[in-house]
C-alpha cells in the first residue's frame, strides 16, 4: 500500500516538475543570443540563421526511418524570403560554418534581419561605405535610435495623447450642451459654446505645434539609413530609427551574450508588444493582470467576508441557511465561461449600458462603460471567486472559539463590537487563505475575461497621468489571454512560440509572487492572533 | 455608580471610570452583607428541558457565595442568568425575578450591556483574547469608548495589581496574553473583568484547569477581591468552597437544596442530601 500511495504522489510530482522544467527552460532560453550558422547546400544556395531545432526525419516503412536528421534555421528576413524558418536536411548540407561579421538585427517590422551591414548614409551623404566602418558606427546609431524613439513616443503618447484626450472631452462637452438645449428649450448656452469653441481652438493650435515638432524630429532621425547584405547577396536598407538591437552573433563573449540576454529580458518586461504581439514586450499585459487582480480583491474580500459574517454570525441556522451554503459551495464549481457570459450580460450590457445612458449620454452611441473594461472583468472574476472566499471565511469564523466570543460579550461588548474586535482578527488568517485561493484562481482565468474586457492589444494602460487617472472603463491586456493570442491567433506561429513560453513563465511568476505576498501577510497575522494552545 | 471608598484600590488615583452605569431602577449603593443579588422563584428551561426549578436565594454584597453540586445540576446555568449569558443560547425561557443591585435583570427595559458591565465574569477555561496583555485588560474600557492612553494605562496597572499579576507581567505588557501560564492567564481574565469596575464577579469553576499552586493563588486573590466585589463562584471542589466562601449553596437536579453560611453548611448540614454530598456518600 505504501508503494501504491507513494507512487501516486511520485507521478504527480514528476508531472509538475516536468511542466515547470519545460516552461522554465524554454521560457528563459528565449532571450539567449545564439550563434548564426551559415549553411551551404548541395544545390549551391546559402542560408544563415540561428539553429532552432534538429529532428530525426520520419519515413515510416523504410530503412532510413528516423535515421537522418534535419535542422531548422531561423533565417529571419521575412520581407526578403517570405518566411522566418527553414528546414534543411543534414544530408544536403555541404558546409556549415559560423562566420564573423553577420549581425542579428531586431527591427520594427518583418521580424529579425540576419545580414552584414555594408553602408550607412545620412541623407545623401555616405558616412560608412564598407562593412568594417559600418559595423563600427552601428552601435552608436542603435543607441541614438533608441533615444529618438523615446522622444517620439514621448510626444505621441504624452503631448499628442493629452491633446487628443482633451479634444475628445471638448467634443463630448459640446454634445452635452446640445442635449441640454433639447432638455431645456429656450436656454441660452452661447457663452458655454464659445468657451468650448475657444478651448477647442487652443487645443488645435497646440496640436499643430506639437505635430510640427514631431515631423521635424522624425525627419532628422529618419534620415540615417543602414544597408545590409544577406548571405545570399540580397540587399536591404533600414532606417536606423527602425533598428531596436543589433549584435554580431558569432563574435560575442559569454559575458556579452549575457548582456544581450539581460537587455532582451528587460525589453520583454518593460516594453509594449510589437508586430502582432510576436515581438517587443509584455508590460501592458503584466500591468493589466496585476491591476485586475487588485481590483478583484477590492471587490471580493469585503463582499465575501460580509456574506460569510451574515451566514455564520447573524442568520438563524436552519434549512434556508443550509440551502444557501450548499448553493454557494456549488457556485464555486460553475464553469468560468458561464460567469463570463453572465458578466457580459449583466455588468457590461445592463449595468454598463445603464451607466452610459444616465451619465455619458453625450458619448453614445459609442459606449463608455457599456462595453468590456477592466472594471467589469474584475467584477466578473470577483463573482467567480466569491464562493471560495465565503466558504473559507465561514470556516474561519466557525473556528473562532466560543469561549473568546463569550469573554467579549461578558465584558459588555455588543455583538458588533465582538465581531469587529475579536472574531474578525482571530479569523483573519483563515479569511486570507480563502483570498489566496481566490487570487490564484482569478489570476489564471482567461475565458470570462475574453467576454468582459480583455483585448489582444490595448493602446493605453488603465492607469495614466490624465484625470481621473484610473480609467476603469478601458480595455486591458492580460497575460493569460496574451498566451492564447500569441500562441494560437498569431499570423506567425513559429516566431511566436518562444514568446508563448516566456509569457507563461511570467504569468506563473506573477501568480506565485502575488500568492507569496498574501501568504506572508497571513503568516504574520497567524503569529499575531495565534489562538490559545494549552 | 457607587461612591464607596473601598472600591478605589490605587489610593493615589482619583480616577473614576465612567463605565459603571448610573443605577437604574434600584440603588447600587449596597452595604456589605446586604443582599446584592436577589432571586425570586427563578425558573429556566431549554425548550422542554426544565433546568432550574423555583430558585429563591440572596447573595450578599462583598461576600463570596459558593455554588456547588454535581455536574448538570444547574449551578452554572444560574450563574449565567445573572449576566444574561443564557441569551446566547436559543430556546431559553426564564421566569421569576432576578435583581442585581436592585436592577431587574430580565426586564424588557433593561439594557443587557449595562447588566454585563455591572456583572463581570471569569470562565472555567481561561479565555484571553489573542491580543497583548495590555489590550486584554483594557478591552472593556475600549469598547466603552475610552481612548485616553493615560487613563487606560492607569486602569491596566490598577487591575493587574488587584489581580496580583502586575509584578509578573509589568515588563511585558505588549506581549501576547496567550504567552502566559494557565494560572497567569486566569488572573489576566480576572484583571480584565475588574478593569471596568463591576459590582459583582461571577466565577465559573475558575480553578478547574489549574494546578494546586495556581489554584491557591486564585483563592488568595478571591479572598482579597471580596473587600470590593460581590463574588459568586461555582466550584466542584468542596474544599475550595469551604476555604473561600462565606455562604455555600448546594444544587441538586435544578433545585436549591441547602443554602447556609459556609461553616454551618459544612459542619452542621440540615439536609440529608447535603450531608451525603459533602461526605462523599454517593455510589
Amino acid at each position: 500500500m505504501i508503494w501504491f500511495t507513494g507512487s501516486a504522489l511520485g507521478i504527480c510530482l514528476l508531472m509538475i516538475f516536468g511542466l515547470l522544467t519545460v516552461i522554465l527552460v524554454n521560457g528563459l532560453g528565449v532571450f539567449w543570443p545564439h550563434a548564426i550558422e551559415r549553411v551551404t547546400t548541395r544545390d549551391g544556395s546559402v542560408l544563415a540563421g540561428e539553429l532552432a531545432a534538429r529532428q530525426a526525419i520520419p519515413n515510416p516503412g523504410h530503412a532510413d526511418h528516423l535515421l537522418n536528421h534535419r535542422i531548422q534555421l531561423r533565417t529571419g528576413n521575412r520581407d526578403l524570403y517570405g518566411f522566418d524558418f527553414t528546414w534543411v536536411n543534414e544530408s544536403d548540407i555541404v558546409a556549415r560554418e559560423r562566420p564573423a561579421g553577420i549581425f542579428f538585427v531586431e527591427r520594427s517590422e518583418y521580424g529579425p534581419l540576419v545580414g552584414t551591414p555594408v553602408r550607412i548614409t545620412v541623407g545623401d551623404r555616405t558616412i560608412a561605405s564598407d562593412p568594417g566602418a559600418a559595423r563600427e558606427k552601428l552601435p552608436e546609431l542603435v543607441a541614438r535610435a533608441a533615444r529618438d524613439r523615446e522622444a517620439i513616443e514621448a510626444i505621441e503618447k504624452g503631448a499628442i495623447g493629452e491633446i487628443n484626450y482633451q479634444m475628445e472631452r471638448l467634443r463630448l462637452e459640446a454634445r452635452s450642451l446640445d442635449f441640454r438645449e433639447v432638455r431645456e428649450p429656450g436656454i441660452d448656452l452661447s457663452a458655454e459654446r464659445a468657451e468650448v469653441q475657444r478651448r477647442d481652438e487652443r487645443e488645435r493650435a497646440r496640436y499643430a505645434e506639437v505635430e510640427a515638432e514631431l515631423v521635424a524630429l522624425l525627419e532628422s532621425a529618419g534620415g540615417t539609413r543602414v544597408s545590409f547584405e544577406t548571405v545570399d547577396g540580397q540587399g536591404k536598407e533600414l532606417r536606423s530609427l527602425d533598428i531596436y538591437r543589433a549584435y554580431p552573433a558569432n563574435e560575442l563573449s559569454v559575458l556579452e551574450r549575457a548582456g544581450v540576454y539581460g537587455s532582451r529580458l528587460w525589453t520583454f518586461l518593460s516594453d509594449d508588444p510589437r508586430e502582432a504581439n510576436t515581438e517587443g514586450g509584455i508590460w501592458p499585459a503584466i500591468f493589466g493582470t496585476v491591476m485586475m487582480v487588485f481590483l478583484m480583491s477590492l471587490a471580493v474580500v469585503p463582499l465575501g467576508v460580509l456574506a460569510a459574517l451574515y451566514l455564520r454570525e447573524y442568520a438563524k441556522q436552519g434549512v434556508l441557511v443550509r440551502t444557501v451554503r450548499v448553493a454557494v459551495n456549488n457556485l464555486a464549481g460553475v464553469p468560468s465561461i458561464v460567469f463570463g457570459v453572465f458578466g457580459l450580460g449583466f455588468f457590461v450590457y445592463f449595468v454598463g449600458g445603464g451607466i452610459d445612458r444616465l451619465f455619458f449620454p453625450e458619448a453614445l452611441p459609442s459606449p463608455t462603460f457599456g462595453t468590456g473594461g477592466i472594471l467589469w472583468a474584475s467584477l466578473t472574476l470577483a463573482l467567480l471567486t466569491v464562493p471560495v472566499v465565503i466558504v473559507a471565511s465561514e470556516e474561519a469564523l466557525a473556528a473562532v472559539p466560543r469561549s473568546m466570543r463569550e469573554a467579549s460579550l461578558a465584558m459588555g461588548a455588543t455583538k458588533f463590537q465582538t465581531i469587529l474586535r475579536v472574531v474578525l482578527p482571530a479569523a483573519a488568517p483563515g479569511i486570507l487563505t480563502g483570498f489566496i485561493l481566490a487570487m490564484a484562481r482569478a489570476a489564471g482565468e482567461v475565458a470570462p475575461l475574453m467576454l468582459t474586457g480583455v483585448v489582444k492589444l490595448a493602446p493605453e494602460l488603465p492607469l495614466d497621468s490624465f484625470f481621473p487617472f484610473f480609467h476603469l472603463d478601458r480595455k486591458f491586456m492580460h497575460l493569460g489571454f496574451h498566451i492564447y493570442d500569441v500562441g494560437f491567433q498569431s499570423p506567425n506561429v513559429e516566431a511566436a512560440k518562444p514568446m508563448v513560453y516566456a509569457t507563461t513563465v511570467f504569468l506563473l511568476l506573477i501568480v506565485v509572487l502575488l500568492n507569496l505576498t498574501a501568504i506572508r501577510v497571513r503568516n504574520y497575522l497567524r503569529e499575531k492572533y495565534r489562538t490559545a494552545a494549552f | 455608580m457607587t461612591d464607596n471608598p473601598l472600591k478605589t484600590t490605587a489610593p493615589d488615583s482619583g480616577l473614576r471610570i465612567k463605565t459603571a452605569v448610573p443605577s437604574k431602577g434600584g440603588s447600587a449603593d449596597v452595604r456589605p452583607g446586604e443582599a446584592e443579588i436577589v432571586c425570586k422563584s427563578v425558573n429556566l428551561a431549554y425548550g422542554d428541558n426544565h433546568v432550574l426549578h423555583d430558585i429563591t436565594m440572596e447573595m450578599e454584597s462583598r461576600r463570596v457565595t459558593a455554588l456547588i453540586g454535581p455536574s448538570g445540576c444547574g449551578k452554572s446555568t444560574l450563574l449565567r442568568c445573572f449576566n444574561r449569558m443564557n441569551d446566547l443560547i436559543d430556546n431559553v425561557r426564564i421566569w421569576g425575578e432576578i435583581r442585581v443591585s436592585g436592577l431587574d435583570v430580565n426586564a424588557p427595559s433593561t439594557d443587557v450591556i449595562e447588566v454585563r458591565r455591572r456583572v463581570g465574569m471569569v470562565f472555567q477555561k481561561s479565555n484571553p483574547f489573542p491580543k497583548s496583555i495590555f489590550e486584554n485588560v483594557v478591552y472593556g474600557l475600549r469598547i466603552a469608548g475610552i481612548q485616553d492612553r493615560a487613563m487606560l494605562e492607569e486602569a491596566c496597572e490598577r487591575s493587574l495589581r488587584a489581580a496580583a499579576l502586575w509584578d509578573e507581567v509589568k515588563d511585558r505588557l505588549e506581549e501576547s496574553g496567550l504567552g502566559l501560564s494557565g494560572g497567569q492567564m486566569q488572573r489576566l481574565c480576572i484583571a480584565r473583568a475588574i478593569a471596568v469596575e463591576p459590582e459583582i464577579i461571577l466565577m465559573d469553576e475558575p480553578c478547574s484547569a489549574l494546578d494546586p499552586i495556581a489554584t491557591l493563588k486564585i483563592e488568595e486573590l478571591i479572598y482579597e477581591l471580596k473587600a470590593q466585589y460581590t463574588i459568586v463562584i461555582v466550584t466542584h471542589n468542596l474544599q475550595q468552597a469551604a476555604r473561600v466562601s462565606d455562604r455555600t449553596a448546594l444544587f441538586w437536579l435544578g433545585r436549591l437544596v441547602e443554602y447556609a453560611p459556609t461553616a454551618e453548611f459544612f459542619t452542621a448540614p440540615k439536609d440529608k442530601l447535603t450531608e451525603d454530598y459533602i461526605t462523599g456518600r454517593f455510589g
